[in-house]
Formats: C-alpha cells, sequence, structure tokens
C-alpha cells in the first residue's frame, strides 16, 4: 500500500506541475503580455517600464518557476482589475462555488444510485426505461438552456426561487438541479451495470437461499459492493462539475469562483483566469488521488497490479 | 422413409439458407428504432442546413427594423415569419436553418480534429504499450485535469473568437476519450493471432496498424466520434452563450439562446426554438451513435 501511494503521490506531483506550467503558458498566448497590460499607444519607454515591474525581461523558464512556487504557497499575485491579492478574491469566491458543488454531487448522488438500483432490480421494465430517458435526455439538453428554462418556470411563472445571488440556501436550488442533473446518467448507469453484474452473482443467489429479505440482498449485500466504482467516478464528476459552475454560475449570478473566471475573462485579469484554472485542476488531482487510494484500500488488486 | 417426407412439400435442405451477413446487417439497422429516429432527424437537419441558401424565406443577416420579436405562428405571429423575429428583426427560422451549418460544422469540424490527436496517440499506447503507454496515459491524465469550459473560454478570449479558432480549441481539447477508448481497443486486438501472423509473415509496423488494427477498432472510433461530436456542438453553444465562442451576427444557435434571454419574461419562444434544435441535433447525434454500437457491437454478430 506504501509503495502504490508513493508511486500515485508522484504521479499526482507530476501531472499538477505539468497542468501549472500549460496554465502559466496562457499569459504568453495572446502576445507580448507587457504590451497587452501597456495598451496599444503605449510608447516603448512604457512597454520596458512594465517589462521591468512584471520581470517580463526575464527567462519564461525563470519566470515560470517563480510563479509555480508562488502559487504552490497561495500566492497568485494581484489581480489586474481589482489591485488586490488573486488569492483574497479566491478564498471570497471557494466557498460559494464549493457549496454548489458539494450540493450538486449529493443531489446527483441521492437521485442517481436509487434510480440504478431501482433500474437493475427489473430491467427493461417501465422504471428502467424511464432512468434510461433521464438519462438519454440530460446528455441532449444544453445546460445553460436548462437553466434558462428552469428560471421561467420556477422564477417567472411559479416564483419559488430566487434566480439570481447566493445570499441563502434557496438561491443554490435551481443551480444544484441543474449541474447536479448532469452527473446524473453517468453514476446511473455505472451503479444499474454494477448491479446487475453483482446481483448475478454466486453470493447473492445464496443470499436468496438463505431467504435474506430482498431489501437486505440489495442494499447490504448488493449495492456495497457495486458502488465501487461509483465512489472513483463520483470524484470525477466533482471535478467535472467544478468546471461546469462556470456556465452555471455566470447564468444565476451565483458569485462562485466559475463567476469570477468568467468576469475576469472579459476583463482580461489573467492572474485571476490562471489561479482558477489551477485551483480547478488541483482539486480534480487531489480528488483522483484520493479515490484511486480509496479504491486501492478497498480492492487489494488494484494496488498488487 | 425420409424420402417420402421431403416429397411431402418440405423445402430441400439447399433452400433453407439463411440471410446472408449484408441481409443481416440492413435487417438490424432497419429494426434499430432509436438508430431510426435519430437518423432521420439527423438527415432533415442535414438537408436543412445544405438547402439554407435556397430554401430560407429571408437573408438571416437582414435586421427589418419595424419587425422587431415578433412572436411565431402559432402564438399571435403570421406566416410571412413563421418562427418570427429576434431583438433586430431578422427571420428566426432562417437564422435557425443557417445555424444548423454552424453547429454541424463545428461538431464534424472538431471532431475529426480530435480524432485525428486521440486515435494516433492512443492506438500508438495500445499497440507498443511500456513508456509510450505511459507517456499517452500521462498525457489523458493531464488533460483531464483542466477544467475544459474554463480553458476553452480562456483561450477563445485571449485570441479572439472566430470560427475557425473555436474548431480548433475544441478539437485540440476534446481527444481524451478517443485516445480512452482506442487504447483499450487496440490493446484487445494486439493479442489476436491474426496479427501475430501478419507480424510472422514480415509485415511492416505501419501495415499492422492500417490493415489489420484500424478495420477492427473501426466501430468503436465511429461512435466515440459521434460522442465527440456531440460534446463539441454542446460545448460551442455555451462558449458562444457566454458571448466567447462564435461572434454575432452569425446564427450560432447558442448565441441566439443568449441574445433571446433578455426577453425569457415574455418572449419565452426566443430561447426554447434554439434550445430545442440543439437538443433535437444532439439528441439524434447520440442515438445515432448508440445504435451504431448496438449494430456493430461484436456480441450481437452470429
Amino acid at each position: 500500500m506504501l509503495v502504490y501511494t508513493l508511486k500515485r503521490l508522484l504521479l499526482a506531483l507530476l501531472v499538477a506541475m505539468t497542468v501549472s506550467a500549460i496554465t502559466f503558458s496562457l499569459t504568453y498566448l495572446a502576445g507580448d503580455p507587457a504590451i497587452a497590460m501597456a495598451g496599444e499607444t503605449a510608447s516603448d519607454a512604457d512597454i520596458e517600464y512594465i517589462e521591468k515591474l512584471y520581470g517580463f525581461d526575464r527567462p519564461i523558464v525563470v519566470q515560470y518557476f517563480e510563479w509555480a512556487l508562488n502559487a504552490f504557497q497561495g500566492d497568485f499575485g494581484q489581480s489586474f482589475y481589482f489591485r488586490i491579492p488573486v488569492a483574497d478574491l479566491l478564498l471570497e469566491r471557494l466557498p460559494v462555488s464549493m457549496t454548489l458543488g458539494v450540493s450538486a454531487i449529493s443531489f446527483a448522488i441521492l437521485l442517481s444510485i436509487p434510480l440504478g438500483v431501482l433500474a437493475a432490480m427489473r430491467p427493461n421494465s417501465l422504471l428502467d426505461r424511464l432512468a434510461l430517458g433521464i438519462s438519454v435526455v440530460g446528455q441532449a439538453m444544453p445546460s445553460f438552456w436548462f437553466a434558462l428554462v428552469l428560471i421561467v418556470m420556477f422564477a417567472v411563472w411559479y416564483p419559488v426561487f430566487p434566480t439570481t445571488g447566493s445570499e441563502t440556501w434557496l438561491h443554490f436550488v435551481l443551480p444544484t438541479i441543474v449541474l447536479g442533473y448532469y452527473a446524473t446518467p453517468a453514476i446511473m448507469r455505472l451503479t444499474r451495470t454494477g448491479m446487475l453484474e453483482v446481483l448475478g452473482s454466486d453470493y447473492i443467489r445464496t443470499a436468496r437461499a438463505k431467504g435474506l429479505p430482498q431489501h437486505v440482498i440489495l442494499f447490504k449485500h448488493a449495492l456495497r459492493n457495486a458502488v465501487i466504482p461509483v465512489v472513483s467516478l463520483a470524484a470525477v464528476q466533482f471535478g467535472f462539475m467544478l468546471g461546469g459552475s462556470i456556465v452555471i454560475e455566470s447564468i444565476f449570478a451565483l458569485h462562485g469562483a466559475g463567476y469570477l473566471a468568467w468576469e475576469s475573462i472579459g476583463r482580461n485579469d489573467l492572474p485571476v483566469v490562471q489561479a482558477v484554472v489551477l485551483v480547478f485542476s488541483l482539486f480534480y488531482i487531489v480528488l483522483t488521488f484520493l479515490s484511486d487510494l480509496l479504491n486501492a484500500w478497498l480492492d487489494p488488486r488494484i494496488r498488487v497490479g | 422413409m425420409t424420402t417420402t417426407i421431403a416429397n411431402r412439400g418440405l423445402p430441400a435442405a439447399e433452400d433453407i439458407v439463411g440471410p446472408t451477413p449484408g441481409q443481416q446487417l440492413r435487417r438490424r439497422i432497419f429494426g434499430h428504432r432509436g438508430l431510426m429516429i435519430g437518423g432521420g432527424i439527423l438527415v432533415i437537419i442535414f438537408l436543412m442546413a445544405l438547402s439554407a441558401p435556397f430554401l430560407a424565406p429571408h437573408d438571416p443577416y437582414f435586421q427589418e427594423l419595424l419587425a422587431r420579436v415578433k412572436p411565431p405562428v402559432w402564438t399571435t405571429g403570421d406566416w410571412k415569419h413563421v418562427l418570427g423575429t429576434d431583438q433586430l428583426g431578422r427571420d428566426y427560422l432562417s437564422r435557425i436553418m443557417y445555424g444548423a451549418q454552424i453547429s454541424l460544422l463545428i461538431g464534424f469540424a472538431a471532431a475529426f480534429i480530435s480524432g485525428v490527436i486521440g486515435t494516433t496517440l492512443g492506438v500508438a499506447a495500445g499497440y507498443f504499450g511500456g513508456r509510450v503507454d505511459m507517456v499517452v496515459t500521462f498525457l489523458i491524465t493531464v488533460r483531464l485535469s483542466m477544467p475544459v469550459v474554463l480553458v476553452a473560454l480562456a483561450v477563445v478570449a485571449l485570441i479572439g473568437g472566430s470560427l475557425t479558432v473555436v474548431i480548433s480549441v475544441l478539437g485540440l481539447l476534446l481527444w481524451d476519450r478517443y485516445a480512452v477508448v482506442m487504447r483499450s481497443a487496440t490493446m484487445q486486438i494486439r493479442q489476436m493471432d491474426y496479427v501475430a501472423a501478419a507480424k510472422a509473415v514480415g509485415c511492416s509496423t505501419p501495415r499492422i496498424l492500417l490493415t489489420e488494427i484500424m478495420p477492427n477498432i473501426m466501430n468503436n472510433l465511429i461512435v466515440v466520434a459521434t460522442l465527440e461530436m456531440a460534446h463539441a456542438i454542446l460545448l460551442e453553444a455555451a462558449l458562444s452563450f457566454l458571448g466567447m465562442g462564435v461572434q454575432p451576427p452569425l446564427p450560432s444557435w447558442g448565441l441566439m439562446v443568449s441574445e433571446g434571454k433578455d426577453y425569457i419574461l415574455f418572449e419565452a419562444w426566443m430561447i426554447t426554438i434554439p434550445g430545442v434544435a440543439l437538443f433535437l441535433l444532439v439528441l439524434a447525434i447520440n442515438l445515432v451513435g448508440d445504435g451504431i454500437r448496438d449494430v456493430t457491437a461484436p456480441e450481437n454478430r452470429n
């Protein structure tokens, strides 16, 4: 287990390094950052001054390592727009995104695991078809459009939920439904196939032969084994949700990190954009690392192979 | 005894021939409801996109400023603008028809670029294994760690939004699923006896890859291509909706939803029509992809 943990940790670090290098390279994507900051009409002296001030005149490798070392210590530089440290902005906005992400993944799990189990109990039944229908529709419906439809329904026709802001838990209901809905198909299908496989196995037949009640067989014996792969999928989906939160947060004006990133992209506030990209990626890397460890702990075959 | 039975009008053995493989395939295709429905919708949207220059009732860019935000014909509108007009008085039906061109172009082109990248990486990893596999797996992990929407938005905003930029960015971002699927499919095919036989008679590696491996992973490739096409279309719509994708005045469906969202309180049809168009297109592509998988799946072959 220790060897596996160390190997996996090394991989996570390498991935984090590569991701940070790609994120850093965004600075140079649009051309010379000094010219971009100084503006079209700036004189050569102005540009040179900015190059010195921000250190753009040094070799790129040096700039990258300085940026990466600072970033891993929580220093993402200054926001061009707000003129305050990016880290402070993130600390203010991240809790909103996290609340949204956690509630959305919880919603998805609470919806998809029972549906997956029920669908697996009676394959090809009406309920199974309904579950399939939910996932087919979920994969084809644009998330921003679904969000707008919910706004029209629950804020205009039947004003139950507020549509903008993040002050109370009510503000999170509609965004949670939209974001959670998109993780539902994948988790539901994995639960269903896992359950079908497990329900056909010998130990379930033994449990049935012993005369155990259906709910004990389903939830105590079968589901436990069927949800192991769901754990890692949920981790992956949570990472995707953070990325997808940018669309949802901007529609509901939920002031989270995704919304901050979208605003900052519009304002050319590159340090903030880079920080959000890096933080979201790191979340994904840490989550998949933890879920791999959990899987290795649950299933000894993984850590040996 | 047997001859008498045979002579009583029962067909002779040579007359009982099963359907040919071609007939079986056709039966599976035409008997697959999802594939037929999806294929039907896709053909309609495709024809709509192709025929837009001839059949569209109006110029999609012409602004009839005296006829702004006119509702579609089934509410209070008239037959001059069947699906109504947008906030600048442009005919909605014409814009939907031209918008189909944009969605289909982006879907095909992005799925093609990412397909070339992902298939190359995946097949190389699956066939050569070892270090190549390690590097490719690492690249896939890195790619999966980066939030797609955010990176695409940032890159498009930095370079400047245009059709070419959106296609290239999506093509360069969406290759991960190809690589994953092609890698495991190639690993399975590599174990086959006919690959070993081809090696034994001295076929070169490129020849084995092109004539032994590729034809046998083709069905997987097509299925992933449909998924990624749908993915690219939805992402383009989301990027355009957020204002960092296809730029106005191009009639992108995502952009149309974005332009209509100021009117959702009273003119909900303005977002409903392009939204339904997007939904139908992506649904059709997904149904076709699932159908191709069902029809060509090895376990269904006799």
